[in-house]
């Protein structure tokens, strides 16, 4: 009895123990600790990202089976690479075999234009299909405003008028709404304050998949 | 993204190779736009702009105002042969009446060089130069150094022969400082009464021999010949000119290599150039009409993005 309490505590000490003295010790390393920089926490890693994504494919599936009137459109420039990959996923681990994938720039629709201190950086719109009449899933990984689904909502206008348009973002940052919007397929909700800023990293351009919460 | 370096369009002489570049990428994002079922976008739907000229003009005016209107912005039209400035009313005067009924652009052609650099001295709006005399016409000039881009890939180390009436063209002006400024060699040709006598001091080769001139370009940039700003006699006569600088089929297919033609418009047609060569695939003449549009609405968007609210 002796023994087992020992080996726990054994266990305790040097698995539990250890990972919390690394994980403060990488803490008070951090260039970004003792307010220097902002803060950043990761709210999902790589792990959970890609359970996510199998997770919303699979939802998708669901609700569109063999996706011969549906379109996926992602929204740049961040959601790309959420499109890119849940279409990938799509076409070859689930072997669906018309999924169309195109990609939409809003920047000339938002309505932010002159009211920031930045100018707004335009990026690519490639839609190589028609939009008259299908069920079209806007992709982006983070929805926070809703007003880049806004912009988005009247940017697919100028493509014609489909029959349905649905929302999926990995990330649902709940309470920070400005407009009327909910995704139809989010990946995780999380409560965010309006200091702080969900970004979500892609083994395409940052070399991980991984979200991170960043204190402003 | 970066932004212009300058708060008016006035010359090319004004920009620097970055501005080019931005210009350019806006104008891909847009020249997508207007190939779209639905051709307009919303960004400018609180400018106002004002289109003044006070010369003729039917292409530029028409690719201002469709562009301005692509844009979603208000548009008003001005020309001086229906206006007040017949009755002695100043530059200055004029455009402040417009500027007060709150007009945030001012796209301007003016038959005086230095039209626009005055103005924008005086005056709070942005102004877009569309040709001042004999001076420049900036769009113009990018519009073709974007078809260039479109058709051979880049415009650096490409060559361009610019031929005809050199004296009397601000396209030629623009167009030198803006292939100079891409990197491209430039040469002009034309008969030696049209070529401007320290034309060599830009650093442009000349040449007064078409054939020699078609056969070291890869480009060729034909120029109408503005008889309405000539007050003497530059040559003999408009057969003779055609005989010495009109490009025909025949002559192009005897090159060694196909090249390129532009024209900026409005073709003289039998004068400068052709119609086989003008209707020939390797004029990309129309390309450049729909590529003015892309470039405007560049233009205008990126100037508009500099007013703050």
């Amino acid at each position: 009895m002796i023994r087992r309490l020992l080996k726990n505590c054994h266990y305790f000490i040097y698995h539990v123990l250890s990972v919390k003295f690394f994980k403060i010790l990488h803490y008070l390393c951090a260039p970004n600790t003792f307010g220097y920089y902002m803060s950043q926490k990761v709210l999902l890693n790589a792990k959970e990202v890609n359970i996510i994504l199998h997770r919303l494919a699979c939802q998708l599936i669901e609700k569109h089976t063999d996706f011969s009137n549906t379109v996926l459109i992602g929204l740049q420039p961040r959601g790309k690479y959420l499109a890119d990959r849940i279409a990938k996923l799509l076409r070859e681990d689930y072997k669906v075999k018309n999924v169309q994938l195109g990609h939409l720039d809003i920047t000339f629709y938002r309505d932010d234009f002159r009211r920031g201190e930045k100018p707004l950086e335009a990026n690519t719109t490639q839609i190589d299909f028609l939009v008259e009449d299908k069920n079209i899933v806007f992709i982006d990984d983070v929805l926070y405003t809703g007003r880049s689904i806004r912009a988005a909502l009247t940017a697919i206008q100028s493509f014609g008028r489909p029959n349905e348009i649905e929302l999926l973002t990995l990330i649902d940052r709940r309470f920070s709404r400005h407009l009327p919007i909910q995704p139809d397929y989010r990946g995780r909700q999380v409560d965010v304050i309006n200091n702080e800023k969900v970004i979500v990293h892609w083994k395409e351009n940052e070399n991980e998949d991984v979200v991170y919460l960043i204190e402003k | 993204m970066s932004e212009l370096s300058v708060n008016h369009l006035l010359g090319i002489k004004y920009l620097n190779k970055e501005d080019v570049r931005l210009i350019f990428e806006t104008a891909d994002h847009f020249k997508e736009v207007i190939n779209r079922p639905i051709k307009k976008v919303p960004s400018l739907r609180d400018i106002t702009i004002a289109n003044l000229f006070f010369e003729n003009s039917t292409r530029t005016k028409l690719s201002f105002e469709l562009a301005e209107k692509r844009l979603s912005a208000d548009v008003i039209n001005f020309s001086s042969a229906q206006s007040s400035v017949k009755k002695g009313e100043t530059l200055i005067d004029t455009v402040n009446n417009i500027l007060s009924m709150k007009v945030d652009m001012v796209v301007m052609r003016h038959p005086n060089p230095g039209a626009g650099v005055f103005l924008s001295k005086h005056v709070k709006a942005r102004i877009i130069n569309a040709g001042d005399g004999a001076h420049e016409h900036p769009t113009q000039a990018l519009l073709d150094s974007y078809s260039i881009r479109e058709r051979l890939g880049e415009v650096k180390g490409k060559k361009v022969v610019i031929v005809g009436d050199i004296l009397h063209s601000r396209v030629a002006l623009s167009n030198i400082f803006a292939l100079q400024l891409q990197g491209a060699e430039v040469m002009v040709c034309g008969p030696k009464t049209l070529i401007p006598k320290y034309i060599n001091e830009l650093g442009v080769k000349v040449e007064t021999n078409l054939r020699k001139a078609l056969n070291w370009c890869d480009v060729a940039n034909m120029l109408r010949i503005q008889n309405e700003r000539m007050d003497i006699s530059y040559f003999p006569s408009t057969r003779e000119y055609t005989q010495q600088f009109g490009v025909n089929k025949a002559l192009l297919d005897s090159l060694d290599k196909e090249i390129t033609i532009m024209h900026p418009g409005p073709i003289n047609r039998g004068v400068e150039i052709t119609s086989d060569v003008a209707d020939s695939k390797q004029a990309i003449i129309l390309d450049q009409v729909q590529n003015g549009v892309a470039i405007r609405m560049a233009v205008i968007y990126l100037l508009a993005s500099k007013i703050k609210q």
